[in-house]
């Protein structure tokens, strides 16, 4: 079956997010950027599917920028066969991404659709649950396990209260969380091989989407830093401040 | 203006995270309605009808909700909440689950995890793991958005005011997409980690999950809920329900105490809104102590004993 695998270019995981001094934004100016950690524990698990026979085809796709190719080339160094990369300079919220999506998954007509659960930049967690939404596919978010069997997947997901397995019927999106996998690192030779694998480019307007944003930020400011607290010499003094200071227990 | 707010429950109870999705909605005005969709609900469609605030509960009581699959709830809210200008729910995993395709069942845009009303349309929220906080309007004619708890006080239980109607629907959408197949739920005496006034989380430092149970006997004493940071669960210490941070659970309790945690933005992420931290590391670089206001610079396998004795003198 074929798998389709979205990936997302964000800031890397390691950088301190700056706020722009005017306020419109984080200053991603000069900052390092990367594949979005739950996608690259999609990546991975699309992977690992191949490796077992499951999955016949990992097409990987991408929206943004033109330097969002090297989030595709990752991905196809990793084990994708294929990348298809939506090209814009905009900025493209959830919904629009979805519908994106949505036009690739039409023409590609995957069995099985991974994302990752959220994008450490935005922190929405949409996309995935609008996609299944607008294809009418069930959807298996924040999953810790995939097991596909037959016409139908079961992912058990992590929630509130601990975990929940719920089957879905093939086609269907499955969202990730962290301990669904670990995504294992790129071979130097797996990345020349991936420079030569297909990589197709399409904009928005190909795939027939209006990527208009209907959110606008009005402004982004840095969060109230905290005071800068004490240290205290022993464990008796600490519940002394705690009691008698802070008044918290 | 009119609201529709979907409550998050377990079928038996109210969770207390609807009363601060409702304290989001009375920020915004209007007239609130809770939807309360599960099976066998009545007792849960009772509390709602009685928090502050609450004009009127439709109930949806049918199997296909029992499990509050995202496929058939959906549609169900879609459906019900297209009359509305508004509709909330708290980010807990299921209103993140369900939330999005309510949206784009709606075609509108969805504001995810707010922390703060700034007027019918505007909201805050916080994003890059709260490393940055975002003011953003939302265009839309209907506004779908996600409520973090701990943004907003709880209205009251108890309204005190006439109680609220209540009114059964009786729409069944059942998508045929999804099925549920069974839980694991960890079983806990303590409080809710996620509405706990005192949370004591351990780390990686705690070697095992044995070690646990010394943070536990802290907590017992001080009516704590235990927490963990990202490395515990992964390493298997304890159960991922527990883990606190951008990708675990936003807690903001009156204490919060991190052991063996060093302190990294992503858990941050979930603890920096506490009123007081304590952290005990042993590494007094630790990025944790930027953040705290009391730090201890020890070794918790010795400092975690003493708490528990110096507290049973206090307690
Ligand atoms: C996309 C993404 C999402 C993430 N989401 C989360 C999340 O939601 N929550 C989360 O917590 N993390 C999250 N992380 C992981 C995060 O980056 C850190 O790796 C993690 O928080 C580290 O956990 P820790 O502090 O327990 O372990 P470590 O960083 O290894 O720290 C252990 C600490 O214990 C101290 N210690 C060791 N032994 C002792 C002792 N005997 N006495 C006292 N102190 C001792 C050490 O000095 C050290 O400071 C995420 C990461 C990514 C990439």
């Amino acid at each position: 079956m074929k798998v389709l695998v979205a990936v997302k270019r964000v800031i890397d995981y390691n950088v301190k997010v700056r706020v722009k001094p005017d306020n419109t934004g984080v200053d991603l100016a000069n900052v390092k950027m990367a594949m979005n950690p739950f996608c690259e524990i999609a990546v991975e698990e699309a992977v690992r599917l191949k490796e077992k026979g499951v999955a016949s085809e990992i097409v990987v796709v991408s929206i943004g920028p033109k330097a969002a190719q090297e989030q595709i080339r990752t991905a196809l160094a990793l084990g994708a066969d294929r990348g298809i990369h939506i090209e814009t300079d905009e900025e493209v919220q959830s919904l629009e991404a979805a519908k994106l999506l949505k036009a690739v998954v039409e023409k590609e007509e995957p069995k099985l659709v991974i994302l990752g659960k959220q994008s450490i930049d935005s922190d929405n967690n949409q996309t995935g649950q609008m996609l299944a939404a607008l294809t009418g596919m069930g959807q298996g978010t924040f999953a810790s396990e995939v097991v596909v069997d037959g016409d139908k997947v079961n992912v058990t997901r992590e929630v509130d209260g601990g975990l929940m397995t719920v089957a879905l019927n093939l086609p269907a999106v499955v969202t990730t969380d962290l301990r669904l996998n670990e995504p294992r690192y790129a071979s130097l030779p797996n990345i020349m091989k991936a420079k030569k694998k297909p990589l197709d480019s399409v904009s928005p307007a190909d795939l027939g989407v209006d990527v208009a944003a209907r959110l606008s930020t009005l402004k982004v400011e840095a969060p109230a830093a905290r005071q800068a607290g004490i240290k205290v010499a022993d464990v008796a003094e600490l519940v002394d401040k705690l009691k008698n200071e802070a008044k918290v227990i | 203006m009119s609201i529709l707010v979907i409550a998050e429950h377990d079928n038996s109870s109210l969770k207390q995270a609807t009363l601060n999705v409702v304290a989001a909605a009375k920020a915004i005005g209007g007239d609130i309605d809770v939807l309360v969709a599960g099976e066998n609900v009545g007792a849960v469609a009772e509390a709602a009808a009685k928090a502050e605030g609450v004009n009127k509960v439709l109930v949806a009581d049918n199997a296909a909700y029992g499990h509050f699959l995202a496929e058939n709830l959906s549609e169900l809210v879609a459906e019900v909440g297209k009359g509305y200008s508004h509709i909330l729910t708290s980010a807990g995993t299921t209103g993140k689950d369900f939330m999005p395709r309510v949206a784009a069942l709606l075609d509108v845009a969805q504001v995810s995890d707010i922390i703060r009303v700034e007027s019918e349309d505007t909201f805050v929220r916080p994003i890059y793991a709260g490393n940055a906080i975002a003011t953003v309007k939302a265009n839309d004619s209907i506004k779908v958005v996600t409520v973090r708890p701990t943004g907003f006080d709880p209205v009251a239980a108890e309204g005190g005011s006439a109680s609220a109607s209540v009114e059964q629907l009786d729409v069944v959408k059942d998508a045929g997409l999804s099925s549920f197949v069974g839980e694991e739920k960890a079983q806990s005496d303590r409080p809710d980690l996620a509405s706990a006034g005192i949370v004591i989380s351990g780390g990686r430092g705690m070697q095992n999950g044995d070690n646990f149970k010394m943070l536990e006997q802290v907590a017992d004493l001080m009516g704590a809920a235990v927490g963990a940071s990202r490395a515990a669960v992964d390493a298997g210490f304890v159960p991922n329900d527990m883990q606190v941070g951008q990708t675990g659970k936003i807690v903001a309790p009156q204490l919060y105490v991190a052991v063996g945690i060093s302190g990294a933005i992503q858990h941050l992420a979930g603890m920096s809104d506490s009123k007081v931290i304590v952290a005990i590391n042993k590494d007094e670089e630790a990025p944790i102590f930027q953040v705290a206001d009391y730090g201890l610079v020890a070794d918790l396998f010795e400092a975690v004993p003493q708490l528990e004795e110096e507290l049973k003198k206090v307690l």
